[in-house]
């Protein structure tokens, strides 16, 4: 399964740092975490970026076992 | 790579030990202290604090007549918060570096008689007054420096995968002043 990784604002309203969803495309694996980890994190993912291995990514993006999506709120480097 | 609970706090994601490089410095986080040999872009992430004098002198190369540097340092306020007591930086470890990269790039192809730039940036926990991030860009004149420097923390703060938690006494939260990311090559001036 791909998995998951979730960072900041989004990382708190998972309540997890990240972990494997099933799906055939970024959507699915995006679907699969909102169902799990409710309505604060389908909030936050709202306003973040995706990335999917490093790239930014759209939902019809197809994902296998080895790949990694990210969902990146607004950064606050620097 | 291992995802852990621990214990009442956020989940981190275990990973394996950070390798030496070859003349045996360690590789703190993702980028190399010093640089690579013959480098003239230096990114760096760490939880050390931040070499920024060897950053300064590593920069100047005879052709360069300027060297600029930039440190973002811990505030002790922030937008609509006091009291801010230490910043705890999160960052996402593997595209971070990448992404210093790519702001480095951007830089030299808009100010193409640059020298050499670095781009530092401490992860962890920094209390007030530490260096958070380092920008240092040299070139044959000062004009260039200037503006390649801004160029870059500007680039950087809207970039990189870095995010920043601020504590106080009672609580903490995560900045509120935070950029919807961007490709590097995306920024404009």
């Amino acid at each position: 399964m791909p998995l998951l990784r979730v960072f900041g604002p989004a990382r708190d309203a998972a309540g997890t740092a990240g972990e494997q969803f099933p799906g055939a495309d970024v959507g699915a694996v995006l679907d699969a975490a909102c169902e799990r980890y409710g309505p604060g994190f389908a909030d936050v993912l709202r306003r973040s970026a995706v990335w999917l291995n490093g790239e930014p990514a759209t939902r019809a993006h197809a994902v296998g076992d080895d790949d990694e999506v990210a969902v990146l709120p607004p950064v606050s480097g620097g | 790579m291992t995802l852990i609970n621990g214990n009442g706090s956020p989940n981190r994601i275990q990973t394996d030990p950070l390798p030496t490089g070859p003349g045996g410095w360690p590789r703190q986080y993702d980028g190399r202290v010093p640089p690579v040999a013959g480098a003239d872009d230096w990114v760096l992430v760490t939880e050390e604090p931040l070499p920024v004098a060897e950053a300064l002198d590593w920069a100047v190369l005879p052709s360069c007549g300027a060297v600029v540097t930039f440190c973002g340092t811990v505030r002790d306020h922030s937008e609509g918060r006091d009291g801010i007591v230490a910043l705890e930086y999160e960052c996402y470890r593997e595209h971070a570096t990448p992404r210093l990269a790519a702001v480095a790039e951007s830089a030299r192809s808009r100010f193409p008689e640059l020298g050499r730039i670095a781009l530092l940036h401490r992860v962890g926990e920094l209390q007030l007054r530490e260096v958070s991030v380092v920008v240092v860009a040299s070139a044959p004149h000062r004009a260039e420096a200037f503006d390649a420097a801004r160029h870059c923390i500007d680039t950087l703060k809207a970039t990189v995968p870095i995010w920043k938690r601020e504590r106080w006494a009672g609580g903490s939260d995560w900045a509120s002043c935070a950029h919807e990311l961007h490709e590097a090559s995306d920024v404009s001036r």
